[in-house]
């Protein structure tokens, strides 16, 4: 099974960390293997940034993403530019606070920036859709989520961080 | 004992040096290698290394000519136009026959083309760069696991002979995190021991590598790029020395080529057979699993430099070698000087890696 994940949003919102959590995930928990990449342009500094996974349970030959099956867009410019073009059987993952467009696939709507505003910290809207990711698709296991944000956010935020993961999870399931 | 982590290529080429013994980085960052610094300078310091940032790249590897002679394992990192600014101390280094490992991550030239995309276009300046006859090693890595385990090597093979050894890497494997197994200790293999009291330069085995005589070890040592004699002595008219020199030179490393070959062969019965070597191997790989046809040969090649001609020769059945690179064609070429059948370069410029349509598109044309 080979799932192709899309994040995109701005720079500054943590899309790049999204992946790399995603993925490490996957590697050091699940015992799964997976790719992570992203586009490096100057671009990526304050307008869309992007950053795909390749998850599979066997070894991953070509890395590179070439139609993703599920999506998060943190961003309307993000939308526009890396997931207006999603395919019909995708799943899209989409921060309704931030983006006014939807796509033609399955969309779930997911308040996080508008929530992580007004319950935690806006800074882990990111980390609120990783959780959302998670709850609606089971890329990876909720530990083995849990496991990697706690490697992967700086010391002093681990609760914080935990919070938004639960925070998306509830807001997955329900959607 | 080994252990798993979720590593960028970068990142696992730095770990490796550093499982390798490297204690001395010496270089200037740029795009899309700057993370192998980044970690040196993050990590040396703290294992009693030394980090230092150089003015230039010329600089960079002046400075790891300079640590090598102390005996200490060094190391740079650069892309494109830093490694065409190292090309005059990478002959140094050779005529000198200083051990020491250059990481080039390749990203578009010419020029400072494109700094954030992946190529394959310097595997022809690595070997032909710098001027007059020379002979290098040069190491290409197709995954993350190969970053660390190539880089290892890198730093073996330089060490026996005593010759720059260069990592070209690119910037799809630099840049991207995958799964990698890391081993608790890794093999080290040392310099020739000195005699004490010999000339500095003597040669005794048939091997042509001289013992290595570390400053600092007592021994009096002159080290010149100009034509020297055994005492390192320079001796810049005299026809014969510099024609035995500059053949020994080669000769210890392209004598050595079966020794340093390092490839795999899938399906030798093959009618079709793809050679690849760095990012592209990885459609490859795609490809051949896809299709699963046993007349879909592939060799997959890891040290690219000295070529493995007699890899070639085991695809006793090829009617075609197909080339997916990175670059126009630059290994290719190599490949025409040695076969009889008809070599289809795959080309690709513009920073993204070969997909598997591409390379089934070639495979299904009509001859």
């Amino acid at each position: 099974m080979r799932n192709e994940i899309r994040f995109s949003g701005f720079g500054g919102q943590g899309i790049i960390l999204s992946a790399v959590i995603l993925g490490r995930a996957a590697v050091m928990y699940d015992n799964k293997f997976a790719v992570q990449t992203q586009v490096y342009g100057p671009e990526a500094r304050g307008g869309a940034s992007m950053s795909q996974v390749v998850i599979d349970d066997d070894q991953i030959l070509y890395p590179k993403v070439a139609v993703p099956d599920i999506y998060v867009i943190m961003s309307q410019e993000g939308f526009e530019k890396y997931g207006a073009s999603a395919q019909v059987s995708a799943v899209m993952l989409i921060d309704s606070t931030l983006v006014h467009s939807r796509p033609k696939c399955r969309c779930i709507e997911i308040p996080a920036t508008g929530q992580a505003k007004a319950s935690l910290k806006v800074i882990v809207a990111n980390i609120v859709m990783l959780g959302a990711l998670v709850a609606a698709t089971h890329v990876v296991s909720e530990e083995s989520l849990k496991k990697a944000i706690l490697d992967s956010v700086p010391k002093g935020t681990e609760d914080l961080n935990l919070k938004a993961m639960q925070l998306g999870l509830e807001l997955g399931k329900q959607s | 004992m080994t252990r798993i982590e979720f590593w960028q290529g970068n990142i696992a080429c730095a770990e490796g040096a550093l499982a390798a013994g490297c204690t001395f980085f010496g270089g200037y960052p740029i795009t899309p290698s700057t993370e192998v610094a980044e970690h040196m300078a993050a990590k040396l310091p703290k294992r009693g290394g030394a980090f230092i940032q150089m003015e230039d790249e010329i600089a960079g590897i002046a400075s790891i000519i300079g640590a090598s002679w102390t005996g200490a394992r060094a190391m740079t990192a650069t892309s494109g136009p830093g490694f065409s600014l190292m090309m005059e101390n990478i002959g140094f280094a050779i005529m000198t026959e200083t051990p020491c490992v250059v990481v080039n991550v390749q990203r578009g030239g010419p020029s400072t083309g494109q700094p954030t995309m992946s190529a394959q276009g310097d595997m022809l300046q690595v070997r032909f760069g710098s001027h007059g006859d020379i002979a290098i090693i040069a190491l290409c890595p197709a995954t993350v696991q190969e970053m660390f385990e190539l880089t290892v090597k890198a730093f073996n093979l330089a060490d026996k002979y005593r010759v720059p050894v260069f990592l070209m890497a690119d910037e799809t494997i630099g840049h991207m995190r995958e799964k990698i197994i890391v081993p608790d200790t890794v093999e080290r293999v040392e310099r020739k021991p000195f005699v004490a009291g010999t000339p500095a330069f003597r040669v005794t085995d048939p091997d042509n590598i001289p013992g290595f005589p570390a400053f600092g070890t007592g021994q009096h040592v002159h080290v010149t790029g100009l034509t020297h004699d055994e005492r390192g002595y320079p001796c810049a008219t005299n026809p014969n020395l510099h024609m035995a020199l500059v053949k020994r030179l080669v000769d210890k490393i392209e004598n050595a080529r079966d020794e340093m070959a390092d490839y795999d062969v899938i399906n030798p019965d093959a009618g079709q057979v793809f050679v690849a070597y760095g990012a592209p191997v990885r459609t490859v790989m795609q490809v051949m699993h896809d299709k699963k046809d046993t007349n879909i040969g592939f060799l997959r090649i890891r040290t690219v430099w000295p070529f493995p001609e007699k890899a070639l020769a085991e695809f006793k059945n090829a009617k075609r070698f197909i080339i997916p690179e990175m670059n126009l064609g630059q290994i290719s070429r190599e490949i025409e000087r040695h076969v009889c059948v008809p070599v289809r370069s795959i080309p690709k410029l513009g920073g993204e890696l070969h997909t598997p349509e591409e390379l089934v598109a070639v495979l299904e044309e009509k001859a």
